[in-house]
């Protein structure tokens, strides 16, 4: 009798708790990805024209404005920048409110908290892939033929999807405590913008004798290091440098590591705050 | 040992459950340390449970009752695992289907299909079964013409009606039920009763039932307990603890 139930049950329900995460975390990215683009008219068109109009404004302007620094080939600089930036803020403002707004649910429901802030950096990657196509697009525009070099935006994707799923965690789970929290988060968002060289060069601030701790606050900045790993692979195709690659994994690691340890501190509050 | 402990389904081990409601609401980080600073952070402490101990054996039908605001939902909710007592512990052995309020994890902007995927992935059910079962649960809710509108359309009958569907659509080690009975037309809510029954037939399905109708209360299970204030008044035959929680208002 007991054999035959335990059989039943592996059909029944997934056999690890592993697993039911795995479903759980795939069924809120689905959800996302449909919700986003329902009633619309290009749908998933969007995603790779989104990034696509961003460039051809910005590059409208700033072109001529960089034409002093060692970039060669602006849109394409741009719209790489764009992205990979787009797939930090995305998923940390969603992140943001994920336990918010999962609240009924866990007020109903038993489930692990962290799948939440963390499958709203799986939707922003994977709303990252579609801008992919968009610079393909350039890509091919502007005739760059892609090297080896490429293999290199495979680990800084990941590295940076590390460390905003452990930014993700950590205020998400202050979110719930301090509402300020969404507030600041904005702002933070907008002067991380311009801290990062997404649409400038780090070669005008080096030439313009900029105070040393200025260059070196930006070239800590956890998303130049991502955003020059990302460039290397598709802009420049070099390797990147080792000190990009040591602080892009440091920053991931410190990320995840204090995200986590947070969320575990307080999860178990978060009922009784939402 | 190990075969006296596994006949219970549910053991609740002198479990207590304290909020803090705050004097006042601190929902600003300037404010709370202003407050930190000059120590005025002050709580007040509420018992929604107050010790409370029971032992569920696999297969019995457990009644909860008790007046409005008495801790029932609040029991039902540690038993479920959304609410981590703050003294005390809970154990429950197998999966739950907790029926505490139907619709739960739905998005009103999804279609009921996709919503019976995204529920049953929160229910802990494999993606291949549910594939093998939609059937099933569409015909049991009775919105076959339905599953590709989206949920805000819906009735709230109709979502219950899904919902139930989706949570009994297997047989669960534990059911949870708290008041679903009451939505849902009386033919649905026949149906629903029946499957009810049929689970506790079984023999394997251990239920605890949460009802404000003491009939009703009477008529599915053999035991029950009253929890008044968040203290556990009675423990015992359903007929007992029934006819006492009666007696209060008479």
């Amino acid at each position: 009798m007991s054999h035959t139930r335990a059989a039943t049950e592996k059909i029944t329900h997934v056999t690890s708790k592993y697993a039911k995460d795995r479903f759980i975390l795939q069924q809120l990215v689905n959800k996302d990805f449909k919700l986003r683009y329902r009633r619309s008219v290009l749908g998933v068109v969007w995603s790779v024209l989104n990034p696509l109009l961003m460039m051809i404004i910005m590059s409208f302007v700033f072109s001529y404005f960089l034409r002093g620094s060692s970039v060669e080939n602006y849109p394409l600089y741009l719209i790489v920048g764009n992205i990979t930036f787009a797939l930090m803020n995305e998923s940390t403002s969603a992140g943001l409110r994920s336990i918010i707004d999962a609240a009924p649910l866990l007020k109903k429901v038993k489930v692990d908290r962290w799948v939440f802030p963390v499958q709203k950096v799986f939707s922003a990657a994977f709303n990252f892939s579609f801008s992919l196509i968009a610079v393909a697009i350039v890509m091919l525009f502007f005739r760059v033929i892609p090297t080896w070099h490429l293999i290199w935006m495979v680990p800084a994707l990941l590295l940076l999807m590390i460390f905003c799923m452990g930014v993700s965690l950590l205020i998400g789970a202050a979110a719930v405590f301090f509402r300020d929290m969404i507030h600041l988060w904005s702002v933070v968002l907008t002067a991380w913008t311009y801290l990062t060289p997404i649409f400038w060069d780090l070669s005008l601030l080096t030439n313009s004798n900029a105070p040393w701790f200025v260059i070196a606050v930006v070239k800590l900045n956890p998303m130049y290091n991502y955003i020059d790993m990302m460039r290397c692979a598709i802009v420049y195709q070099t390797s990147p440098r080792l000190t990009v690659i040591v602080l892009c994994v440091l920053w991931a690691l410190a990320a995840l590591a204090l995200g986590y340890l947070v969320f575990r501190k307080t999860e178990h509050k978060f009922i009784l705050y939402i | 040992m190990a075969d006296s402990t596994s006949e219970y389904a549910i053991e609740v081990n002198d479990v207590s459950m304290i909020f803090n409601i705050a004097s006042e609401q601190l929902n600003n980080l300037k404010e709370y340390f202003i407050k930190l600073m000059r120590h005025e952070l002050f709580f007040k402490e509420f018992r929604a449970l107050n010790h409370i101990s029971f032992k569920v054996r696999r297969g019995e039908v457990v009644g909860l009752v008790g007046t409005n605001g008495s801790g029932k939902s609040t029991m039902l909710k540690c038993i479920a695992g959304v609410l981590e007592p703050s003294e005390g512990s809970i154990s429950v052995r197998g999966n739950i289907a907790p029926l505490i309020e139907l619709g739960a994890g739905f998005d009103p902007e999804l279609t009921a299909r996709e919503n019976i995927y995204l529920n049953g992935a929160l229910l802990g059910y494999s993606r291949s079964f549910i594939d093998e079962h939609l059937q099933d649960i569409i015909d049991f809710a009775e919105l076959q013409n339905f599953m590709d509108m989206p949920l805000k359309n819906y009735s709230s009958g109709m979502v219950a009606r899904i919902a139930f569907a989706i949570a009994t659509v297997t047989e669960p080690d534990v059911l949870i039920v708290d008041e679903t009975l009451s939505v849902g037309d009386v033919f649905f809510q026949q149906k629903c009763e029946e499957r009810i029954q049929h689970f506790i037939e079984s023999g394997n399905v251990t239920v605890l039932f949460v009802s404000h109708s003491m009939e009703q209360v009477e008529r599915i299970c053999q035991r029950a307990v009253w929890i008044e204030k968040g203290e556990q008044r009675m423990d015992g035959p359903v007929k007992e603890v029934c006819a006492a929680y009666r007696a209060q208002f008479g």
